[in-house]
């Protein structure tokens, strides 16, 4: 179980700005507090992760705990994305969970096969996002270990000064 | 509201015979009926994925679905086997749940860091785990698609 104090940080990878809002507020409805980071196309993801770009800033731009990544987007899609982040010694450790719209059986084994963590198709209702963020976050923030993310290891350091 | 009706099919590694008993039972009280079979070690894991010895039928040893794995076990320990199934792209698409006693978090690093999708430390209570297995089924069964397996055993 993982300490329940902590706030744990989401980087959405969505490039549809009425799906990112979606997500956003079916995670508002559940009652855990995080950190909600949005990116709108494969490139600034990568960015984002290695602190490349316009996140320079780590604080603004930590290391998630979970990334919650659409295939279809522009300038690069999740699928090179992805390939990218689990070639990357740096980046696949970090669990990723595809929310697509496709329903292509190439699209969901190709995820597993470079290392996805899971393939949710977007459902359309808010109703129907909060059902999935609920189990979302009973699943990755509950039942699940994770590795120890940067802000918790610098709380501990910090507090052992 | 999820119509993932098609059962799934768990392969658990596990080689304690007392948890096996307890995981199995777990699986039974959550209300979606699934295909699980056990294996009981490392070495056991890989001969049923690769179709081995007395797994070479696939009516006995269908391919899973989901792989639950214990890391610590004799003759061929977890990490081991998790290395060696994510290294195979005949097997690497398979998603690997790590169900363990350890919480180190050397562990659960490198877990992930090999291609684990998860990693779950065993709860000490029955209900802790019959929790965690409902849990655990909710998301790989209700709401997740995992790879239809006609499609991949070409």
């Amino acid at each position: 179980m993982n300490d329940q104090n902590q706030a744990f940080s989401i980087l959405i990878a969505e490039d549809d700005s009425d799906n990112c809002v979606l997500v956003q507020t079916a995670f508002r409805q559940v009652d855990m507090p995080y950190n909600l980071y949005s990116v709108s196309d494969g490139h600034e993801l990568l960015n984002f992760l290695r602190n490349q770009g316009r996140y320079l800033d780590s604080d603004a731009a930590p290391r998630p705990d979970l990334v919650l990544l659409d295939l279809n987007m522009p300038r690069k899609d999740g699928r090179q994305a992805l390939a990218e982040m689990k070639a990357d010694p740096n980046l696949r450790g970090i669990p990723v969970v595809v929310l697509s719209n496709s329903g292509l059986q190439e699209d969901i084994l190709h995820t597993y096969d470079l290392g996805g963590a899971g393939y949710i198709i977007k459902p359309p209702t808010l109703e129907g996002m909060v059902e999935v963020v609920k189990v979302l976050n009973q699943y990755w923030f509950e039942v699940v270990e994770l590795t120890e993310s940067d802000h918790v290891k610098n709380g501990r350091e910090a507090r052992s000064v | 509201m999820f119509n993932n009706a098609k059962p799934v099919t768990f392969l658990i590694a596990e080689d304690d015979p007392d948890d096996r008993l307890l995981i199995n039972e777990a699986f039974q009280e959550s209300l979606i009926s699934n295909s699980v079979f056990f294996v009981e070690d490392g070495v056991e894991l890989m001969d049923y994925l690769n179709r081995q010895g007395r797994y070479a039928d696939p009516a006995v040893a269908p391919t899973p679905d989901l792989i639950l794995l214990d890391l610590n076990m004799p003759r061929k320990d977890g990490r081991e086997a998790l290395a060696e199934i994510k290294s195979d792209p005949r097997l690497r698409y398979i998603p690997v749940v790590v169900l363990t006693t350890s919480k180190a978090e050397e562990d659960i690093m490198r877990s992930y860091d090999i291609g684990a999708a998860s990693y779950i430390t065993k709860p000490v209570t029955f209900d802790g785990l019959v929790e965690a297995i409902k849990g655990f089924k909710q998301y790989w069964v209700q709401i997740v698609c995992l790879p239809a397996n006609e499609t991949v055993n070409e």
